[in-house]
């Protein structure tokens, strides 16, 4: 859909009114979920970019002090990165038509989504164990509120992932099943470049 | 305007694709966890509007204060700014918002671009419980020890939760959870909204034939889905702040002689943060308002709106001009001066689409055949008062006029006349119009016109006296004036005037809610199509509208929502969906 050439349509022109009685009244050809599941990630980007802007505004004052970057993040990352790749590799079983397999890799791709969080949350008591208390400074509560920010959103995700699997159970039409997982996995990708970008962030400072 | 006759092609109503919709299996499921956007609506509507009257309780309270000071032993300092607070945040987020969008959008959206229903009924009904929760979590601040907040609608850190606010303890926590929730199930609403618009046309219905109701909603809809982040970012960051002892927006502080905890925070950077959500929720609840009013306008002037294109462009060029005209709220901050000046030229630049639409609802009025309606009635004083108004926005926008103005009652009168009286006398007008598809009823027009009348008259009396006050120095939210010598004593009497006048309109209002109840029962029949509209929620086989909204086929539209005087056409409206042939069948008759 070209938003500019819409907004130049004249409705009430006579040759106009033929070319607009044939609109089948979609703008996009996507499927209506995938569409409405872009739009929420377009305003949760919105969200995570302030968060962001604030990051970059308080780090400018001379209270900032960056806390340690523990080993345990560098392997969570990996752990959700491979947790994406499986995913997506489950995703094309399911477009060939290979349910089992793409049960098992969806399988595998949400214990790993498990693992990160288990990870996450090790590095959170790791750091506390510490004494870099959120309170403390605001790298601290910055380092905390991010990772939950992401951790939230992926345990969302994760409700959407168990619904699949559920339903990967109980038989549901295969084409639906193959939609469902593919809103998954892009919601999987999108929060994997959240993570990168936050990590990239937390490195750099 | 084309006219009948003109070369159109025949579409076979199979053609459109159908939905499969969700059917409730029992009361509860149709009438309480309903996935019917009509019922969602009238739920978001109702509960918007019993939140409302909260909001209106604590305006006649403060009013009180400000109209006989010293009379009224239950009134202190601290009830007065959390009263002030809770009118202020309730109005502008619990009421317009949630009315205009989760309200108005719910109901007309399927209805005018002939869906069956939002595209996701399940996240749509969640997007209202979870909104009734923000509601009641709001509410109950007012239970907790300490009481709401007192903060003032900014909710400005540090004052906020610094222990000489009201409601810093539990009460500010709670309103920043409230408004979490808030934008949680906002999210889930407007996501249903734009899909919808987008995705769930009917055959025929392109963007550009939709009616400005639609344009307006949907845009507001993008702006909230934008700016509702901002707000977040801030509430999440506060309560933080507020629980954990963070220093976000903390600066180092001295709090009755003692030194707090805090230190670096940046209260500037939550100023930013909110208006960049504050700015555009000006626009979340005028567009749906310039778009309702657009449409009751040109359905009782029976003509076309004039130059729909440009009325459809101003609406997108506001949105995104919204954007960028944050930071003139902020003027006294101690902002670089050449950061005021770039925000006084946007915002008097948006001026320019705004005072288009003016124009436009002018010119739909000329010469038209304008029917004195109930809607016309508001649609005509909401005009007249976004003008008023509006020029006083073009004053504040002005760096050396606002920072003289700024913090008095000039400014509570500019919101209130732009932001306030005229969203509210569209919403009104918009009631008088659909009320009738909604209960198959038409209110009461001896009730309709006493609350129009007293309505209107009221809100001058009340507003017009607040901007002179302002112009004398009277500051805004202070509880009294005490001995301020620059204040001449006859401010004293104008403001228990506005207090006088304020009950009235208050009374006014039980009137129409009075209206609303009776007329369900025991008010005239409206029939199909009352007031001779196009658009598709009128041309629905049953009245009010059954689940699925259209019977057995859903409608297909063959022209734009503005065919008013038609040359040719037997009536002097075409609705969007009457095939070419039939038109000119009628006219041969």
């Amino acid at each position: 859909m070209n938003i500019l050439e819409q907004l130049r349509q004249k409705p009430w022109a006579a040759d106009q009114i033929p070319l607009d009685n044939a609109h089948q009244g979609s703008a996009y050809a996507v499927p209506t979920a995938q569409l409405g599941l872009r739009i929420f990630l377009g305003a949760i980007t919105v969200l995570l970019l302030l968060f962001i802007v604030a990051y970059n505004e308080r780090m400018a004052v001379v209270d900032w002090r960056p806390l340690p970057e523990p080993w345990l993040l560098w392997l969570n990352t990996g752990v959700l990165i491979l947790s994406s790749i499986i995913m997506h590799k489950g995703l094309i079983a399911a477009r060939r038509g290979r349910a089992e397999s793409a049960k098992s890799s969806f399988l595998v791709a949400g214990g790993c989504a498990v693992l990160f969080l288990i990870g996450q949350l090790a590095v959170w008591q790791q750091l506390i164990a510490l004494g870099y208390f959120a309170a403390a400074n605001p790298a601290n509560a910055f380092f905390y509120l991010l990772t939950a920010l992401h951790g939230i959103h992926l345990l969302g995700g994760l409700v959407a992932w168990g619904r699949i699997i559920a339903g990967t159970g109980r038989g549901t039409d295969a084409a639906e099943l193959c939609a469902r997982m593919e809103l998954c996995t892009i919601y999987w990708h999108f929060l994997l470049v959240v993570w990168v970008v936050f990590f990239a962030l937390l490195l750099s400072t | 305007m084309a006219e009948v006759g003109t070369e159109f092609r025949d579409i076979a109503p199979a053609e459109v694709e159908d939905v499969e919709l969700y059917h409730a299996k029992s009361w509860i499921t149709k009438y309480v966890f309903s996935q019917d956007a009509k019922v969602i609506a009238i739920q978001y509507s109702l509960t918007a509007i019993g939140i409302g009257l909260v909001a209106l309780v604590l305006s006649w309270i403060m009013r009180l204060q400000l109209g006989f000071p010293d009379s009224f032993s239950f009134i202190d300092p601290e009830d007065y700014y959390q009263f002030i607070t809770m009118h202020g945040m309730i109005m502008v987020i619990y009421l317009l918002t949630a009315l205009f969008l989760g309200g108005f959008g719910n109901y007309l959206i399927p209805l005018m671009v002939g869906a069956r229903d939002m595209v996701f009924p399940f996240v749509n009904m969640v997007s209202y419980w979870v909104y009734l929760t923000a509601v009641l979590v709001l509410l109950a601040s007012f239970f907790v020890p300490g009481g709401p907040t007192g903060a003032g609608w900014t909710l400005y850190p540090p004052q906020a939760i610094l222990s000489g606010t009201p409601g810093s303890g539990a009460g500010i926590v709670l309103m920043l959870v409230s408004l979490a929730l808030f934008i949680v199930g906002f999210t889930m609403g407007g996501l249903n909204y734009v899909t919808t618009v987008l995705q769930a046309r009917t055959r025929g219905m392109t963007l550009m034939r939709m009616p400005l109701t639609v344009w307006g909603i949907f845009v507001a809809t993008i702006l909230a889905l934008l700016a509702f982040p901002a707000l977040l970012v801030g509430a999440v960051m506060m309560t933080l702040d507020s629980v954990l002892g963070t220093s976000f927006f903390m600066p180092s502080i001295v709090e009755q002689g003692e030194l707090l905890n805090y230190g670096g925070g940046s209260p500037i950077l939550f100023q930013h943060l909110f208006w960049f959500f504050g700015h555009p929720e000006v626009y979340i609840v005028a567009l749906p308002a310039f778009g309702i009013v657009s449409d009751l306008l040109s359905v009782h002037a029976r003509r076309h709106i004039f130059g729909y294109r440009m009325m459809v462009w101003a609406i997108v060029i506001i949105g995104a001009l919204s954007f960028v005209v944050w930071a003139h709220h902020m003027y006294v901050s101690g902002m670089n001066p050449y950061f005021g000046f770039f925000f006084a030229t946007t915002t008097l630049i948006i001026a320019v689409p705004t005072a288009l639409k003016v124009y436009n609802w002018t010119l739909t009025l000329w010469r038209a055949n304008i029917q004195f309606t109930l809607p016309m009635l508001f649609a005509l004083a909401f005009l007249v008062t976004f003008v008023n108004g509006g020029i006083t926005g073009l004053f504040l926008g002005n760096v050396v006029v606002d920072v003289p103005l700024s913090d008095t009652m000039f400014v509570v009168a500019h919101f209130h006349m732009v932001m306030g009286v005229a969203p509210l006398l569209v919403i009104f007008g918009a009631i008088y119009h659909w009320y009738p598809l909604m209960t198959g009823r038409m209110l009461n027009q001896t009730m309709g016109h006493i609350h129009f009348w007293v309505t209107f008259v009221g809100a001058y009396a009340i507003f017009l006296p607040i901007h002179y006050l302002g112009f004398l120095g009277v500051p805004r939210r202070y509880f009294e004036m005490g001995e301020t010598t620059f204040i001449p004593d006859s401010a004293q009497s104008l403001n228990a005037f506005v207090t006088v006048m304020a009950l009235i309109v208050v009374f006014a209002q039980i009137i129409f809610l009075y209206n609303m109840v009776w007329t369900l029962f025991k008010g005239k029949m409206a029939g199909r199509n009352p007031w001779k509209a196009t658009t598709l929620e009128w041309q629905t086989a049953d009245v009010p509208p059954g689940h699925g909204n259209f019977g057995q086929d859903l409608p297909v539209v063959y022209r734009w929502a503005y065919d008013y005087g038609v040359p040719g056409a037997a009536e002097d409206f075409v609705p969007q969906n009457q095939p070419p042939e039939q038109v000119t069948a009628a006219a041969a008759e």
